[in-house]
């Protein structure tokens, strides 16, 4: 089958889908998007967190059909005029180790900021606790959502 | 010679090359990876690619009676179909100290997800399906299941076919096949020593299969070259060892099978063993096509060998004063179905199992086992882990029957620069144990019921159980508990450890640039950007360039035993210190005649400029350069050699270095339910030298995590009657997320190490044996139980 949607502002358009593919599969192989993460493909780790009409969703959980006529939007959108806040932030504090964790912990942690500017610990510890990483003890992910708040609440 | 004009006279105030060693530079390749551009193995894209997929069997133990692929070949889109009977060489097995892992099952499988049979075709799913057409004939054979099956009277021998090369060759200390390796400690006279003892504890103990689970799959991609070899694009820790592995599976020659590194989702000791490496190669030299193959999160469990279980017993005698006589200790590895890593895992457990404390009169064994569990290898804390979790459940017991504060006697105990191991090697170099303890112990307590706000109402969020909504507080008890370990660096008992560095030095633009090339393996743990750094401090050069990681330059040796910053750092050192012989050479000759310096004084490059150790400039290093071609030097590195240990008395210089941390866990217990919530886990850890300070708190942040994982939550559960893993998923084997992971403070110090480069220590793998006993000694505390299993689980704490 043929499906279409919008991906980071940019209607995509994929053929010969099969219909169990997912989302992810759909994104990472056939248009060349790689940046969501395929950890589990069990809808548990969050890697591969976008999100579909502003909503983050596992996209290893979705069928690829179901985003047909939809936006999307997955790490690589984040970025605008260089890195985004967020983005910066998950380099300078550190929050960076393999990585494979930080796309999908990057877009829900863009949801939670744009939804709370101002979190709590307790707030970000919630609000990320869909999302696995096995390199940092989370210490620097936190950091880097702090800093990311202060620097977003700055340039408001 | 070219004409040189611009010689400043001296050098400027902060133009010493900013980050060298000693500082946080950030990683190179984290804005990549924050963008979803940087290219992980399981990202990998060929034009033309087709996929691989593995045919696992569904039996821990069994014969394979006939395979019939007929099916599965007649499957459009199907490329190749291949079992035992189509590898390629006379050599089918693998291994990383003993070739004892068959490349596809050979006639019987060993464990539950043992490979049996290779499918390529055109979809992932087409592939899966095709493998699910292969017909087999199974017939079921007895478990060994742990070390009473595995040792009784007609037992199955799980190799009958193998020759040990583990132990110079020597058998006769392996009082059973099924024992994959021993090893003895003899020291002093513990049944004497026993005599002097007012209370003599004794403890058994238990520690669950840990999995590593690194959230990057095993992936990678197959290129069949027209020159008959490949090239394997792949994430690993070890690219000459997977090589050396490979190639001859494959029937061909090392150099023929050309390895690049791809990037890395972490490590922590499950790529040393060969995943789908042979595989994706096997495929592609078959079908002629590159071929990508990449495991989801179920197969990944059985992708990689796992953390030794454990059945560990001690015996400590202790005086009214509180010092320990002796021990005897016995540590029982279940090494699964193949011997992985199981020998040297051995080694590690029996030569630290006394831990950081001195005990001169011991008995230890530590035996390694095959049966029909998953197989067990490389984790961090490689046998450490297990070994500490014993001990410091010991001391705690014993501080008690003494009276003593479990800290006091911890510290009164405690090993010190001089010590001995009881393989009888002498610790020279700094042994802070007891200091890392009063620093835990001095940092102020986490204020108690922090769950509760002022209007007496409860935020579940922070309480056992948390959004679970379990609890608002009653029930509710707190809990103190300390842990100390002590791991070794790098490889062990003699192995003949090196790694190799490339550094070349040209200018580019008018710059001076440097080139790192080396086969080192970075996993996530921050190498590349040390190795920048090392060569900034080194050369005084801004731009340095990490070349990629492959075969085309000498073997690193592994990213494992906390070795890559020692080995690879020493290497780079190394090879840049050529390098600034060879470039200061070629300046004596440019442009010597200008200044009496240049043959006078000693002479540093800093800034990107030959510089005198009084600060007089001498030349831009790139007009040194200049029209010059590039100097290259490639240079080994080796660490101080160390020596088997004894295979009876287990004496012996075996160990290169040692890494010591401690931990003061906080937790809180919902003794209703059993649920745990960790409120703080502190930690403080010699690192002899902070190369980037960043980083290395990083790594202690992430090896507490996997610590406080394997305490209360992580463990491959095996059905003992069946043999299979009953939780290959993320589902069931729970990682801590976020919200299981505490406050996690740091405390850095650095105690340089004489003998190691700028006296660095490997940090990665110290901090994750202490969490484990620290947070159990915690629970201990808070409930009064005994709890001598970990992972703990509700219904220990609960008695149901």
């Amino acid at each position: 089958m043929r499906v279409t949607f919008t991906v980071n502002g940019r209607e995509q358009q994929a053929d010969d889908v099969w219909e169990g593919e997912s989302l992810l599969y759909v994104l990472r192989e056939r248009m060349g998007l790689p940046g969501s993460k395929n950890a589990c493909e069990q809808g548990e780790c969050g890697s591969c967190t976008v999100r579909l009409d502003g909503v983050p969703v596992c996209a290893c959980l979705v069928a690829a059909g179901q985003a047909e006529g939809r936006e999307v939007v997955t790490v690589e959108g984040l970025a605008e005029d260089g890195l985004s806040a967020v983005q910066q932030a998950f380099v300078d504090a550190g929050a960076v180790q393999c990585g494979f964790c930080t796309p999908g912990l990057l877009v829900a942690a863009d949801d939670l900021l744009e939804h709370n500017p101002s979190p709590s610990d307790a707030d970000i510890r919630e609000g990320l606790s869909g999302n696995l990483c096995r390199c940092t003890g989370y210490e620097k992910i936190l950091d880097a959502v702090r800093l990311a708040a202060a620097r977003r609440g700055e340039g408001a | 010679m070219s004409d040189v004009t611009r010689i400043p006279t001296s050098l400027t105030q902060g133009s010493r090359t900013a980050g060298g060693i000693g500082e946080s530079k950030l990683r190179p390749d984290g804005t990549l990876k924050v963008t979803g551009e940087f290219a992980y193995s399981s990202d990998l894209w060929h034009e033309d690619m087709i996929w691989g997929h593995t045919l696992r069997s569904p039996y821990a133990h069994a014969e394979i009676v006939a395979i019939d692929t007929s099916a599965a070949l007649a499957q459009a889109g199907v490329y190749a179909v291949l079992t035992y009977d189509d590898l390629p060489a006379r050599q089918k097995n693998y291994g990383l100290e003993i070739a004892d892992t068959p490349a596809l099952a050979a006639g019987r499988v060993r464990h539950h997800g043992e490979p049996v049979a290779l499918v390529a075709a055109d979809h992932p799913e087409t592939a899966r399906r095709a493998a699910a057409k292969i017909r087999i004939e199974w017939r079921e054979l007895p478990l060994v299941t742990d070390e009473e099956s595995a040792l009784a009277p007609g037992a199955p021998v799980l190799h009958p076919d193998r020759t040990d090369d583990c132990a110079d060759g020597q058998r006769p200390h392996v009082p059973h096949p099924n024992i994959v390796h021993r090893q003895p400690i003899v020291r002093g006279d513990a049944a004497a020593a026993a005599l002097r003892a007012d209370h003599i504890i004794t403890g058994e103990y238990e520690f669950g299969m840990q999995d590593q689970a690194f959230l990057g799959p095993e992936s990678g991609l197959a290129v069949p070259a027209e020159d008959g070899g490949v090239d394997l694009y792949v994430a690993t820790q070890w690219l000459h060892a997977d090589r050396r592995q490979i190639a001859p599976v494959l029937g061909l020659p090392e150099e023929k099978v050309r390895m690049t590194l791809s990037g890395v989702g972490g490590a922590f000791g499950g790529r040393e063993d060969l995943s789908m490496q042979i595989h994706a190669c096997l495929l592609a030299l078959r079908t002629g096509k590159p071929v990508k193959m990449v495991y989801d999160r179920f197969e990944s469990f059985f992708g990689h060998v796992h953390r030794h279980p454990a059945r560990i017993r001690y015996e400590h005698g202790v005086t009214a004063e509180g010092r320990i006589t002796h021990a005897r200790c016995r540590i029982v590895l279940d090494g699964g179905a193949y011997a992985s890593s199981t020998p040297a895992v051995v080694g590690n457990a029996a030569s630290l199992s006394m831990g950081p404390y001195v005990v001169e009169d011991v008995e230890i064994e530590a035996v390694g086992l095959y049966t029909n569990n998953p197989p067990c290898g490389a984790m961090r804390g490689f046998g450490a882990v297990q070994a500490c979790f014993a001990y410091e459940a010991q001391m705690d017991r014993l501080a008690a029957a003494v009276g003593m504060d479990p800290v006091a006697f911890r510290q009164l105990n405690a090993m010190s620069e001089g010590s001995r191991l009881p393989t009888g090697q002498r610790v020279d170099s700094p042994a802070p144990v007891a200091e890392i303890l009063r620093r835990v112990q001095a940092r102020p307590l986490p204020p108690e019921r922090q769950w509760e706000s002022a209007g007496g109402t409860a935020d579940v969020r922070a309480l056992p159980g948390g959004l679970s909504n379990t609890t608002h507080g009653e029930g509710v008890v707190r809990g103190v508990g300390y842990a100390v370990g002590i791991k070794n660096v790098g490889f062990s008992e003699g192995f003949d450890d090196f790694s190799t560095a490339r550094v070349r030095l040209e200018a580019v633009g008018g710059e001076p640039v440097v080139t790192v090339h080396t086969a080192a393996a970075e996993v996530g743990q921050g190498g590349i950007t040390v190795q920048a750094q090392i060569a900034r401090t080194e050369l005084g050069v801004a731009r340095v360039v990490i070349a990629p990681a492959d075969t085309r330059v000498g073997s690193a040796g592994s990213t494992s035993a906390s070795r890559q910053t020692y080995m690879t750092g020493g290497a780079v050192r190394n090879a840049c210190a050529a390098v600034r012989e060879q470039v200061l050479a070629l300046g004596r000759r440019k442009l010597g005649t200008y200044h009496p310096a240049w043959t006078t004084a000693e002479l540093l490059l800093e800034g990107g400029k030959v510089v005198t150790d009084g600060g007089e400039v001498l030349a831009d290093l790139a007009d040194v350069l200049d029209g010059e071609p590039p100097v290259d030097v490639e240079l080994p590195f080796r660490h101080r050699p160390t020596e088997p240990f004894d295979i009876e008395t287990g004496q012996g210089f075996g160990h290169v270095q040692y890494s010591f941390a401690a931990h003061r866990a906080v937790v809180e217990v919902d003794t209703e339910l059993g649920l745990v919530k960790v409120v703080e886990l502190a930690c403080a850890q010699d690192v002899g030298k902070a190369l980037n300070p960043l980083s290395v708190v990083g790594q202690i942040q992430g090896g507490t995590t996997q610590g406080l994982g394997v305490a209360v939550m992580e463990e491959i559960v095996v059905d003992p009657a069946t043999g299979r893993v009953r939780n290959p998923s993320f589902t069931d084997y729970l990682i801590p997320t976020i919200l299981d992971t505490p406050a996690i403070p740091v405390d850095v110090l650095e105690l340089a190490d004489p003998h190691a480069p700028y006296g660095l220590r490997g940090v990665g793998e110290a901090s994750t044996l202490s969490a484990t006993p620290a947070v159990l000694a915690a629970i201990r505390q808070a409930t009064g139980l005994a709890l001598t299993k970990a992972p703990v689980r509700p219904e220990h704490l609960t008695g149901t």
